[in-house]
């Protein structure tokens, strides 16, 4: 049967790798290299590869970059960053990218997904949607690295994406992001009984129960994390066997 | 030994020459009808939807060159995720279009009842079908990686080498003759992967000096 994903998942800024808590403080973890090696020799389920400056700044992404990231990355690659034309797509798939993450677009260029589904299929386009939770209890999307409100509701825009041909969407909160106090079930829920494509949760991991409720109670099919690999002794294969543990099929 | 690898501008052509490249073979990438008469086996990636994948094949003469001086001449070929579907009689992914049709087939959506999210995304087992060259060494139930909307329907099911379970058994594996194809994605598959793509290089190696491979003269 289908395993469930571990992915670890690392964001790039200023040349290194970084994690912050809730989009902010960002500390450097390591040089983002070094981290594709290790995880490839881990033989990692699928790795994440988020350019959190690149929209900010302006930037297409980093192909070069990319490129020998992927040279070195013998397992499946989701990249992001930057995206905001069907060019980009290409050149990223080229360079080695098997899927390519989508956030900012989603809310200023939607017409991208369905032109990228179109031409490199549903199954390389990810919705990469960034919830905040509200004062009334929705899940906001935001953009811009979560700095920019939408005004959009996430389970709204994740439907959305679906519908204009992507192929999963990565769902992240930013309140839970690098708190490691546990995945927004609500909203990870919402989404997930929402759309029929794969969602991969992520935001808040900090121990193997809260992928295991993710997974169990809130209809996760994938689960990213990034803090809890990077700041404590836990690994994506002892997630695993931990999963395992709980019913959950996984490759190991 | 040269392995072509055939761009019609909708791989992941880096993976697969870094694959190959790692598992002992030398790939070269080109989107050169006339190239894959001189190669000792050809790859064909793909990352897409299939019309576009077939228009982009036909435009560049590329359909010809895989049909007639790959297939026909018996050099080894292997289609990765697309490049397998664009081996089948027809596609119907947004229009019906006509595929290389060397391995008599139709590619469909897959269907989503039992809540089964589409697309297939992620690492599944692979169940032997028939024994094949392609598979020695990888006891059946290995896990290898998919990320796919659509599956190969085959008109002969003796062309099944391999199945993976996801709502019923869909094809994961294909091979008719020298031409075999694959649904999942052995260059991004890490050890399993490789001892595949080692396979098909090996069956490559088995054949006769490729010199000797004549090409057909192009009607």
């Amino acid at each position: 049967m289908l395993k469930t994903r571990i992915m670890p998942t690392l964001l790039y800024k200023d040349l290194g790798l970084v994690k912050g808590v809730r989009f902010d403080s960002w500390r450097r973890v390591g040089s983002a290299m070094q981290s594709v090696k290790v995880y490839n020799m881990r033989e990692v389920d699928e790795l994440v590869f988020l350019d959190i400056t690149a929209t900010r700044d302006g930037r297409e992404p980093d192909y070069e970059l990319v490129d020998d990231l992927a040279d070195e990355c013998f397992m499946p690659l989701t990249v992001g960053g930057g995206v905001s034309a069907v060019e980009h797509f290409e050149r990223l798939l080229k360079v080695g990218a098997d899927k390519v993450a989508v956030n900012t677009a989603l809310d200023e260029r939607p017409d991208l997904i369905g032109e990228a589904a179109a031409t490199f299929g549903a199954q390389c386009v990810v919705a990469s949607i960034d919830a905040r939770r509200t004062a009334d209890g929705r899940h906001e999307a935001v953009t811009r690295s979560g700095t920019r409100p939408t005004g959009r509701d996430a389970v709204a825009l994740a439907v959305e994406a679906q519908e204009r041909g992507a192929g999963e969407i990565l769902l992240t909160s930013v309140d839970r992001d690098g708190t490691m106090e546990g995945y927004d079930l609500d909203l990870t829920r919402a989404v997930a009984a929402a759309v029929t494509i794969p969602v991969i949760a992520s935001g808040g991991a900090g121990e193997y129960e809260h992928m295991a409720d993710a997974l169990l109670h809130a209809g996760a099919s994938a689960i990213a994390a990034a803090s809890m690999f990077h700041f404590t002794e836990q690994t994506p294969l002892e997630a695993k066997h931990y999963l395992r543990a709980r019913g959950v099929a996984v490759r190991i | 030994m040269q392995v072509a690898i055939v761009d019609y501008g909708m791989g992941n052509l880096d993976s697969v020459a870094r694959a190959v490249e790692e598992c002992g073979g030398r790939p070269f990438v080109t989107g050169e009808p006339r190239d894959l008469a001189t190669a000792a086996a050809v790859i064909l990636p793909g990352v897409g939807a299939f019309a576009r994948g077939m228009a982009n094949i036909r435009e560049r003469g590329l359909d010809r060159a895989i049909v007639d001086d790959v297939a026909a001449s018996e050099v080894p070929l292997l289609g990765l995720c697309l490049g397998m579907q664009l081996l089948a009689t027809t596609g119907t992914e947004g229009t019906t279009t006509a595929g290389l049709d060397l391995v008599p087939g139709v590619v469909e959506r897959m269907a989503d009842s039992d809540g089964l999210r589409i697309p297939h995304v992620g690492w599944n087992e692979v169940h032997h079908a028939s024994p094949h060259p392609l598979f020695d060494e990888i006891p059946s139930g290995r896990d290898f990686y998919f990320v796919h909307s659509y599956h190969l329907r085959c008109d002969d099911p003796g062309d099944v080498i391999a199945t993976v379970p996801y709502g019923g058994d869909l094809v994961a594996a294909v091979a008719r003759g020298t031409v075999a194809g694959v649904q999942f994605h052995p260059e991004k598959s890490q050890r399993t992967g490789f001892r595949l793509l080692r396979n098909f290089l090996a069956s490559a190696e088995r054949r006769d000096e490729p010199a000797l491979t004549f090409s057909r003269p192009r009607r």
